[in-house]
């Protein structure tokens, strides 16, 4: 495991966390929330669990993006609060 | 609302970040884990299920249950959508018509009398109306690689990453992948609603039906050893099929559960015009 790698993987995951549940725009929050969970895979990798990276990989930063875009798609991309 | 939302985050994540100095250190020896559990399936794996990736058999032979009820819970949320989304079919008050040769879009109003849809006259969406070609041809071109590599990942789970939740949600996705490409009618028309929803159930009966017939056959539930008889091998190699039947299970239930949730979110329920 490189520390350094870990670090930067770990403040990116931060970073995407608190964009997603800051931006008002919810069709930019569901793709950085696909994006935080393909850090998350990365991490996974990291650590030598291969399995999770790649559950993580298909239904975190792939189907679930989906779904979230085709929900935004029926509402307002337009957040209130 | 918002305050209390980000007073909750901030008290959890304090707590997280207090209490993550008293677990074990990354791939400690001495952790309880490292110490009891770990060295079992290790040793006994290959022995037990002749199936090199430890994961797998883990997820799908010792530890059967919990991942048979991983699998309810994902038809679990596919029934749950279904029915908080799913609308009763109407009389659509307005439908659109591209002529294809000229580009022509026509509107036909109520009781209009709609064409067919051929070659010539083709349905088209009234909000997001995509006509690219490129964006079709590559999806086409992906589409059976996708597939051929969902089934690898399902095949090959016993000896790579991989298995039937994983197999089971790139065969989803790339169903989904033709849906945003074409548009949602003529994947309907290619793998019905009903059919998800038989298949998704079907899925989940291959899991339980194995452990049931486990059952019959006068063992535990979900020990395949005891399909030996009927598989014509070893007990070891029993359990080896049984995972890869299990894991098929999987994928069927996991593909069609994805295909039916998207076919309800994407259109409202409604299933006719969609992303």
């Amino acid at each position: 495991m490189i520390w350094q790698l870990d670090l930067i993987i770990l403040v990116l995951v931060i970073v995407c966390a608190i964009a997603a549940i800051n931006v008002k725009d919810l069709l930019s929050a569901a793709i950085l929330l696909g994006a935080y969970s393909f850090l998350l895979c990365l991490l996974w990798a990291i650590m030598g669990a291969v399995d999770v990276a790649f559950t993580e990989a298909t239904v975190g930063a792939g189907v679930s993006t989906v779904f979230c875009v085709a929900a935004v798609f029926h509402t307002t991309r337009r957040t209130t609060d | 609302m918002k305050l209390i939302g980000k007073l909750t985050i901030f008290l959890c994540g304090t707590l997280l970040i207090v209490f993550a100095n008293k677990f074990p250190d990354f791939g400690d020896p001495h952790s309880p884990a490292a110490t009891h559990l770990s060295p079992y399936f290790i040793e006994h794996t290959m022995a037990d299920t002749s199936v090199p990736n430890i994961v797998t058999s883990v997820l799908a032979d010792y530890r059967g249950y919990d991942t048979m009820f991983e699998t309810t819970v994902i038809l679990a949320a596919g029934l749950a959508c279904f029915f908080l989304l799913r609308l009763p079919e109407e009389e659509e008050k307005e439908i659109y018509f591209r002529h294809v040769p000229t580009g022509v879009t026509i509107r036909i109003e109520e009781c209009g009398a709609a064409p067919e849809d051929s070659e010539v006259f083709q349905r088209i969406d009234s909000q997001w109306v995509p006509c690219d070609i490129i964006i079709r041809s590559t999806s086409r071109l992906l589409i059976p690689f996708i597939q051929i590599f969902a089934l690898y990942v399902v095949a090959h789970g016993h000896h790579s990453p991989g298995g039937g939740f994983q197999g089971g949600v790139v065969l989803g996705a790339a169903v989904i992948l033709f849906a945003i490409s074409h548009n949602l009618r003529t994947t309907v028309a290619k793998i019905g609603e009903k059919s998800a929803a038989i298949m998704s159930a079907a899925g989940v009966f291959i899991y339980a039906g194995t452990g049931a017939l486990c059952l019959v056959l006068g063992e535990s539930f979900l020990n395949y050893g005891a399909l030996a008889p009927i598989l014509g091998t070893d007990r070891v190699m029993a359990r080896s099929h049984g995972i890869l039947i299990v894991e098929i299970g999987v994928a069927l239930a996991v593909m069609s559960v994805m295909i039916w949730i998207y076919y309800n979110l994407s259109s409202a329920g409604k299933q006719d015009e969609g992303l």
